[in-house]
């Protein structure tokens, strides 16, 4: 299996190409379940606090601080909450979580336990994508294993602290990887996103307080809580501390996962540790983060790979996917491809967001086709415009920005589209 | 009757895991789907029974997700991803070659019921691309010759 073995290792993959690791046996040889151990010794509020200054961000998307998101469980309780553990991992790019599940399912629970702990939630659902079968197998095996080693269910630890795992498979959306569309098909509903506030607090599974984590963000936690907060924030940058999985696909030599500290610089990841393009080519574009998240040219590769060197670029670190395309691509391809998967996956609550993707990916397609006009791109600018900002999730704002990105820094290879009546770019991949 | 009482047995077991019995729909959505295929007008009754909801409540949300269909397809099932990763390294030239080689378009099935061919979003293998997922297994590294024999060694 060629994604079983990262390219390059840090604290989080170490260990990850050897079968063992996946077993319990294997997994405490290496000194697993230690941090799980000290963390239930601690108190909640110490964990909390520990997380809180380690600056540890969320890895799914957002780059929210986990501590913050924990904050938002209420003090008060008359009743069970719930961890959530997302792995919903869709983002087109992105295929760090699957490794994790597959190749570190013992680092997880840890970290489940370590989370829970510190959010006083009583059990944990983990959503995995219903495509994963691999990986919901693997979790199966770990999560028995460590009940019947006590660290799950009752045992071990159960004096201290019970805690249990619930595994709930999706089902091919890629909304679901949306933390509240997530909890409504947890609920077994249709993965639908809820109203909620400006900030991702006062979230509900069954009706009680519950926390929502991604897969990596999760397995951080043992190692902060084994080597403490200097040592995780000498990973990194001052504000985004730890190390990453960027996950590297498209033209490359050599793609792939790299596990590398966050601010490492876009251009060492393509052209050092991916190996640059192949066949001699140049590079035309990067999109940093996966595939709702903004393109980059050739000239703005330099940029560190954070969220506030990314911001500055209007792109942002999403979920650390590097799709690469050499300067054959035909940009106008590239949105229809991105085009089309927002048609096709907009859940259609919000109408912005039903129709302004279908619209965008009809117009692209016109272009694309040679029978487009100036007008036409005229109007792809005003419905992307419209949709952002006017839906329930993020979901709109990422399908109208993928847009803008494109036509922003490559806006020559729409115009020649008109002005050819055809696609100018014989050389570029196939539709 | 269509759905057993294994079935019916190992959905009770699934709902004590949740809060709300609810919670094992999707859970017995796909228990439903592995066994019959899809999910059927008198499987969606009976489903509906079994959670206490009403037979459309549970059609609204077989539709909403890919992986639970209402139709039956066939015996296997393949998809290839054609999104931006797997394009870009030639996803949709295999996925073209594949519908001529089987003759069948993407989301259809061949006539004799052995394989619905389809496409896929981003299945999370894009280091690996071209891919393609077989039922439960993904197949990596693809180009014409090896997808073409692993569709045509499926029984």
């Amino acid at each position: 299996m060629t994604l079983s073995i990262p390219n390059t290792t840090g604290y989080l993959t170490e260990h990850c190409g050897d079968d063992a690791f996946a077993t319990l046996k294997g997994y405490t040889a290496r000194g697993g379940y230690s941090a799980a151990r000290k963390a239930l010794r601690s108190k909640p509020a110490e964990l909390l606090e520990l997380v809180e200054r380690s600056g540890l961000q969320s890895r799914g998307g957002m780059g929210l601080p986990t501590g913050a998101k924990w904050r938002c469980m209420p003090s008060e309780r008359d009743g069970p909450s719930y961890l959530v553990c997302n792995a919903g991992e869709s983002e087109p790019g992105s295929f760090k979580d699957r490794l994790l599940l597959e190749r570190a399912p013992h680092k997880l629970i840890e970290g489940i336990l370590i989370a829970a702990k510190a959010t006083g939630a009583e059990k944990t659902f983990l959503y995995i994508r219903g495509e994963y079968f691999r990986a919901a197998r693997a979790m199966e095996r770990a999560i028995e294993e460590a009940r019947s080693a006590g660290y799950l269910g009752k045992g071990r630890l159960r004096r201290r602290f019970a805690h249990d795992i619930v595994i709930t498979r999706g089902a091919g959306a890629y909304i679901c990887s949306e933390e509240t569309a997530l909890l409504e098909s947890l609920e077994g509903k249709r993965g639908e996103p809820r109203n909620r506030l400006p900030l991702p607090g006062g979230l509900h599974a069954f009706g009680r307080p519950t926390t929502v984590n991604d897969v990596e963000t999760l397995c951080h936690l043992p190692h902060i809580v084994e080597h403490g907060v200097d040592w995780f924030r000498s990973f990194g940058t001052e504000q985004s501390p730890g190390t990453t999985l960027f996950g590297v696909s498209g033209h490359v030599v050599q793609p792939g996962l790299y596990e590398l500290p966050l601010g490492t610089p876009l251009d060492e990841i393509v052209f050092e540790y991916a190996r640059g393009i192949p066949h001699g080519r140049r590079v035309k574009g990067v999109i940093p983060g996966g595939l709702s998240m903004a393109i980059l040219p050739a000239g703005q590769l330099n940029v560190p790979m954070a969220n506030e060197s990314l911001r500055e670029r209007k792109a942002m670190l999403g979920a650390g996917g590097l799709i690469v395309m050499d300067e054959t691509t035909c940009m106008v391809r590239v949105a229809c491809i991105i085009s089309g998967f927002f048609r096709h996956e907009s859940c259609g609550r919000c109408t912005q967001c039903r129709e302004g993707a279908g619209w965008l990916h009809k117009l692209v397609q016109r272009l694309e086709r040679g029978t487009g006009t100036r007008k036409d791109i005229a109007i792809l600018e005003d419905v992307a415009r419209k949709m952002e900002g006017q839906a329930i999730c993020g979901f709109a704002d990422s399908a109208a920005w993928s847009i803008q990105g494109l036509l922003r820094h490559f806006r020559d290879d729409f115009d020649a589209h008109v002005r050819q009546r055809q696609c100018p770019f014989a050389g570029s991949f196939e539709l | 009757m269509i759905l057993g009482d294994a079935i019916r047995a190992e959905i009770d077991e699934l709902a004590t895991r949740y809060p709300e019995r609810r919670g094992a729909l999707l859970p017995a959505l796909h228990l439903v789907e592995r066994e019959h295929g899809h999910i059927s007008p008198d499987a969606t009754r009976e489903l509906a029974d079994l959670f206490g909801l009403r037979p459309n409540e549970v059609l609204a949300v077989v539709s909403f997700y890919e992986m639970f269909g209402t139709e039956p397809r066939g015996r296997h099932r393949a998809g290839v991803c054609t999104n931006l990763p797997c394009s870009l390294r030639g996803a949709r030239t295999l996925l073209a070659q594949l519908e001529l080689h089987l003759g069948v378009r993407a989301g259809e099935t061949t006539d004799d019921g052995r394989l619905t061919l389809g496409r896929e979003e981003c299945l999370g293998a894009c280091a690996a691309a071209p891919m393609m997922r077989v039922d439960e297994v993904d197949h990596e590294h693809l180009d014409f010759e090896k997808a073409s024999a692993i569709l045509d060694g499926l029984e």
